[in-house]
């Protein structure tokens, strides 16, 4: 844990201090009255302070129920849903991440509202753009394609309105996309690449030949670009061929023939949903698996119970989360997230639903410090990029892009006989401190933009 | 580079893929020809038809079963839909018959994902044609080569029906005037019913015969939909050899292209039906239409 803490004790002194500078605070104060009397300070913002006059705030998430990604993005919702409610009830692990989350968020219930987004950029805006309007959401999250990320970054600098991505694996979401209002707990193509490419060096060695399998946006062309760099730079392997196919695509048969000639060793697929399984199970009956080795950079939940452990067992990913890390001693928020999740939801959950339930405790985290839902105190709060919990360890995130530090975990796929149930799928082999994973936090052209 | 062997498995390839969706636009068509109604359920028939097969399977285990069920199911439910809804809207605009098709194409893909759930389920092909097969330039699996015939068998089953048969017969003289066969004494309302009956079992069967290939989901269905419309735009609305002529040369396209560029192989597909709608805007073989 880090040393500013979690202990009540340590925020107590932080809210002295605060206070005493004269500085956002307000905390002794009842929520009703510290309201009114910022509002007199600051102009209004975005929905602020209309969202957030009542006794209850709402948050707006636009996650797919429909199309490729939309397993993925019902269970991203769960993780969410789950949040919310630890975060009303004031949940022992949600105090552990937001250590001042009691009744709601600084006192009000919080609701969240959701809408299919059918991870389309144009459909996520609308629905966000009517979570605004109607009912003054306090913060936007969900994504599940960073295409659909990357406009709600937009949407959220614009309207002034806060948002956290949901899963996104592109780059760009913290990079030349990052803004003032958006914040990414997850991780993302660089540091997958960055953890996952020595692990592949050391087992596979050097001078090898790759294929690619690329969604054609934003998420596949970073990833595909980020890891293929690290391999080509650090030991020399090639890529012989990147196939590159529309996100929705059913069948993958003319990119997997291209694939078949192209003489390569190992599969990359950054695939990701429904295409991904498509994908991988064409391939296996094209005969390219097992005769090359499958990669995944980008661990996609679900995939593994689609396409069965005969033809996961051995693969490696790099990952967000696995839910055997809450059998690990050193994470015990995770035990406590997995059980709890299970519980409610009957399965064990997969990393979208980890990092919607983190990214709330997050954001609730820093509304509680800062005190306020003004979106500049809040960001500014986010921005100090305090060591906090998650349930991985302790990350920060960096003020210059909004990008939280953590770890990336490498799974390697298991083979059905060792599987102890039937979610028991990867064994996690390492999980890299994110410190040395990340790129420079102007590499990628961030320029977050205005707080007003 | 393009090798010789990459130019040949890929012009292989977009056979199998062609087959595939000149079976598929056929149900389209042949009800388009008949109706008069652009159907836009029909993606999510083809998907009803594979989640219908697919329980047949778990059911029974046998793929023939699933077909005859995936198929049969089909049939009648098209008969059904074509009393209860369907045969209402043949008067109405155009836009009306859009609506209610949509509408219903949407209500079948939630009916679905409310039992089954989003997940892919998988429909395994049957062990005879299963593995791959070793043709000299390539690696092919086996199941797809054995629905290049299976496609070309039901191709001409339905060629057989509309051209040979005294039903084939009245649903073309309805097709070309509809006044006159009803004047002769014919009952055309049964035709029709029977017509989008055949068209979403052709629907249906192509839904269980290709999901050994891609598994099914419940949205699955809208891909496919675009690329049937594409495929009867190219070959003539309403023509039955038409969507057969249009779907080889779609599946040449995505196939060929891809060779050079996947990323280029569906934008190609569209330069292709623009060039047609261009230069022969009825389709390659399309007729002079009903109005």
């Amino acid at each position: 844990m880090s040393k500013t803490g979690n202990t009540p004790r340590g925020v107590d002194r932080r809210d002295f201090i605060r206070i005493g500078l004269g500085a956002a605070g307000g905390l002794a104060l009842p929520a009703g009255l510290a309201g009114p009397a910022r509002a007199a300070v600051h102009p209004p913002i975005g929905t602020w302070p209309a969202g957030s006059s009542g006794g209850t705030v709402y948050a707006g998430a636009a996650v797919p129920l429909t199309g490729s990604y939309a397993e993925q993005g019902a269970d991203e919702l769960k993780g969410m849903q789950l949040a919310v409610e630890h975060i009303n009830e004031g949940h022992p692990l949600m105090k552990v991440l937001s250590p001042r989350t009691n009744n709601g968020v600084l006192g009000k219930k919080l609701v969240l509202l959701y809408a299919d987004s059918g991870a389309k950029p144009n459909e996520a805006v609308q629905a966000e753009q009517r979570f605004i309007s109607e009912n003054k959401v306090v913060v936007m999250t969900g994504s599940t394609s960073s295409a659909v990320a990357v406009a709600m970054n937009k949407l959220a600098q614009r309207e002034k309105v806060l948002y956290f991505a949901g899963i996104s694996g592109s780059n760009d979401t913290t990079g030349k996309d990052c803004v003032r209002y958006g914040f990414r707990q997850n991780f993302f193509g660089h540091p997958a690449a960055a953890a996952l490419g020595p692990v592949m060096v050391k087992q596979f060695g050097k001078n090898r030949k790759a294929a690619f399998m690329t969604p054609d946006y934003t998420y596949g062309h970073t990833v595909t670009k980020s890891v293929n760099d690290y391999l080509s730079q650090n030991a020399g392997w090639q890529m012989v061929t990147n196939q590159v196919s529309p996100l929705g695509t059913q069948d993958f048969s003319q990119y997997l023939i291209n694939i078949a000639n192209s003489g390569a060793e190992f599969l990359i697929n950054v695939n990701w949903g429904r295409d991904a399984v498509l994908s991988t199970q064409q391939a296996h009956r094209f005969g390219i698996l097992p005769k090359m080795t499958l990669v995944i950079p980008y661990q996609i939940p679900f995939l593994a119970p689609q396409v069965g452990a005969d033809i996961m067992q051995g693969v490696y990913a790099a990952t967000d989360f696995w839910w055997t890390m809450g059998e690990m001693p050193q994470y015990p928020n995770a035990k406590m997230f997995v059980d709890a999740f299970q519980k409610k939801y009957g399965y064990r959950p997969e990393w979208g639903a980890e990092n919607g339930y983190v990214s709330f405790a997050h954001w609730a985290r820093m509304v509680e410090q800062a005190g306020s839902f003004y979106p500049p105190d809040v960001i500014r709060t986010w921005e100090k990029g305090e060591t906090i919990p998650s349930l991985v360890g302790p990350v920060h995130y960096r003020p210059q892009d909004h990008q939280c530090v953590r770890p990336v975990v490498i799974v390697r796929g298991k083979k059905p006989a060792d599987m102890r149930n039937k979610e028991d799928f990867w064994d996690v082999l390492e999980v890299v401190p994110g410190e040395g994973l990340m790129q420079a936090p102007d590499a990628f052209g961030c320029q977050p933009g205005d707080y007003t | 580079m393009i090798t010789w062997g990459t130019f040949v498995s890929q012009l292989f390839n977009g056979l199998a893929l062609g087959a595939l969706l000149a079976l598929i636009s056929s149900g389209l068509t042949i009800i388009y020809g008949a109706l008069g109604v652009l159907n836009l359920a029909h993606g999510a028939m083809f998907m009803l038809g594979g989640y219908a097969g697919y329980v047949a399977y778990a059911h029974t285990g046998s793929f023939v079963a699933a077909v005859v069920a995936g198929s049969v199911f089909m049939l009648v439910l098209g008969v059904v839909l074509e009393r209860l809804v369907i045969r209402h809207f043949y008067k109405r605009s155009p836009e009306d018959q859009l609506l209610v098709t949509f509408g219903l194409g949407i209500v079948f893909v939630e009916v679905v994902r409310h039992f089954f759930g989003s997940l892919t389920r998988t429909l395994p092909s049957p062990g005879l044609v299963s593995g791959i097969t070793n043709l000299g330039f390539m690696y092919y699996p086996t199941y797809r080569l054995a629905l290049v015939g299976i496609v070309a068998l039901a191709l001409l089953a339905l060629f057989l029906l509309l051209y040979k048969t005294r039903l084939g017969m009245t649903v073309r003289a309805g097709i070309e005037d509809p006044i006159m066969v009803d004047s002769l004494g014919i009952d055309i309302g049964r035709v029709l019913m029977l017509v989008f009956g055949i068209g979403a079992m052709a629907a249906g069967f192509a839904g269980v015969v290709n999901a050994p290939v891609v598994s099914i989901a419940p949205d699955m269905g809208e891909a496919i939909l675009v690329q049937t419309f594409v495929v009867v735009v190219i070959g003539g609305v309403g023509s039955f050899p038409g969507a057969i002529l249009g779907g080889l040369i779609a599946g040449e396209i995505v196939s060929l292209t891809s060779m050079f560029d996947p990323a280029y192989s569906q934008i190609m597909l569209f330069a292709a039906m623009t060039l047609v709608l261009v230069l022969r805007p009825r389709g390659l073989l399309g007729v002079k239409g009903r109005e």
